[in-house]
């Protein structure tokens, strides 16, 4: 594997463009980003990627490889391309802004959107004592790990079909602090995940789940929020 | 993009829905006809007789069989308990079309 | 109506129909051995109770759940706007409870 030469195509422009194309050497032990990166610093000095870390912690380097939407550092090229062909695009479902980078407004806008954490303690409380075996804690832990990487949301074709759709990321984020017992408000976080566009537009294709590069289940925390809904749907008639 | 089996299964389940949507008040208006006593009826359902609209009617049933049996698996997603490995029930995909070919086996040995 | 309240009477009319799906798709198997003439379908059904509650039931939940999965399809697939098509869904419900519930009276009642 290590000899030859690998095709790279690599989209170049913002919504409107064209692929390039690349003729990277072959070598051992080659990520996608390593590709992306050769092809910055030998041939194209302006082509314009994100990333930050290499190693699967900061979530900023995702993109569609070969048609399919991956975190580019920790995917290997003999792992996606065993010919060689390499087709290199920026995440589905956002704004492409240049080459490889797209605008993360829209999708963390829908992140933030679900709420962020607002506890009730104040400096004077003693740390909230939480039972890493309740059934809530469970959930979270489940859910938490997420890094808004953006895979999930590229991979669903709900969030394309749906301009209004919260996708999954955004749910996931809703479903971990509606667990959380420390948020003051979690009948809000529900509240707002139930709105028109929130966990009821998802039709469980599962593809976030099965795209999540860190191996988290969006679908299941959506099935919770379904869940939770009906619950408080046929026990205080709101919603 | 690649799709996986869940994919496939949510479009099965929506497109035969679709189709049974469609279908339903022809259905109807054509029970309906019983109104107007058995003749009436009778004269309506000799249409079922013409070949192309077998292979309609064949393919309504399947539409019945898949748009059941996938959409159990979306029952079955977001309301049982979402077990740590194959939580997508991608099993129930493949029981779904092997269920989904039988019917429609049964009813094509049936109609012959 | 909610996304909360669509979403629990869809689901809700799913649990009921999938049994009563079931049974159609048995009994259309063995109603098509040998053709379909009205004298077997309305043998079967006028002045029978069962049946009368079978599909008064079953046209019930069905003129519920078809409008709200087509809503889905058609916001997402189409460029229809929201109110147009809730509007639209409620018509079609009602069509289809209307013409339903006449294909019921039609093969359960009268005739007799």
């Amino acid at each position: 594997m290590a000899e030859g030469t690998l095709e790279v195509r690599i989209w170049r422009g913002g919504d409107e463009g064209a692929f390039g194309a690349y003729a990277v050497p072959a070598r051992e032990n080659q990520t996608v980003l390593d590709v992306v990166t050769e092809v910055q610093r030998r041939f194209e000095p302006s082509l314009a990627y994100r990333f930050s870390c290499r190693v699967g912690v900061c979530g900023s380097c995702a993109m569609t490889i070969n048609g399919t939407p991956r975190w580019t550092c920790r995917t290997h090229v003999k792992r996606v391309a065993p010919e060689g062909r390499l087709t290199i695009e920026p995440l589905r479902n956002m704004k492409r802004v240049k080459d490889l980078a797209c605008d993360m407004d829209g999708f963390l806008g829908k992140w933030a959107s679900v709420g962020t954490f607002e506890g009730t303690a104040t400096r004077a409380d003693p740390p909230a004592a939480i039972d890493p075996a309740s059934p809530a804690r469970r959930e979270v832990d489940a859910a938490i790990q997420c890094i808004n990487c953006a895979v999930c949301h590229a991979a669903c074709d709900v969030v394309a079909w749906d301009p209004h759709y919260l996708g999954p990321a955004a749910l996931n984020r809703a479903w971990t602090l509606y667990n959380d017992a420390r948020v003051a408000d979690r009948r809000a976080v529900l509240d707002g995940a139930l709105q028109p566009g929130g966990c009821h537009t998802c039709h469980s294709h599962g593809a976030c789940t099965e795209h999540c590069p860190v191996g988290l289940s969006p679908t299941a925390s959506i099935a919770g929020l379904k869940r939770a809904g009906l619950v408080s749907l046929l026990k205080g008639g709101r919603s | 993009m690649r799709r996986g089996a869940g994919w496939w299964a949510a479009m099965g389940h929506r497109l035969s829905g679709l189709a049974l949507a469609a279908f339903l008040p022809l259905h109807f208006l054509m029970l309906g006809r019983a109104l107007g006593g058995a003749e009436a009826l009778d004269s309506s359902l000799k249409i079922a007789e013409l070949p192309l609209v077998k292979v309609a009617e064949f393919g309504l049933v399947i539409a019945l069989a898949v748009h059941l049996a996938f959409g159990l698996r979306v029952l079955a997603i977001e309301l049982l308990p979402w077990p740590a490995r194959d939580g997508l029930r991608l099993r129930l995909v493949y029981l779904g079309l092997a269920a989904t070919v039988l019917v429609g086996i049964a009813f094509a040995v049936s109609v012959v | 109506m909610s996304e909360a309240r669509l979403f629990l009477l869809q689901r809700l009319t799913a649990l009921v129909m999938a049994p009563l799906v079931l049974v159609h798709l048995v009994l259309i198997v063995v109603a098509v051995q040998g053709g379909l003439t009205a004298g077997e379908i309305l043998g079967r059904t006028q002045g029978s109770v069962f049946w009368g509650l079978f599909y008064g039931i079953f046209v019930l939940v069905a003129a519920i759940h078809a409008p709200i999965g087509l809503r889905n399809v058609l916001r997402e697939w189409t460029g229809i706007g929201r109110r147009p098509i809730d509007w639209l869904m409620v018509a079609f419900g009602v069509l289809l409870l209307v013409l339903g519930w006449r294909a019921v009276v039609a093969v359960v009642g009268g005739g007799a």
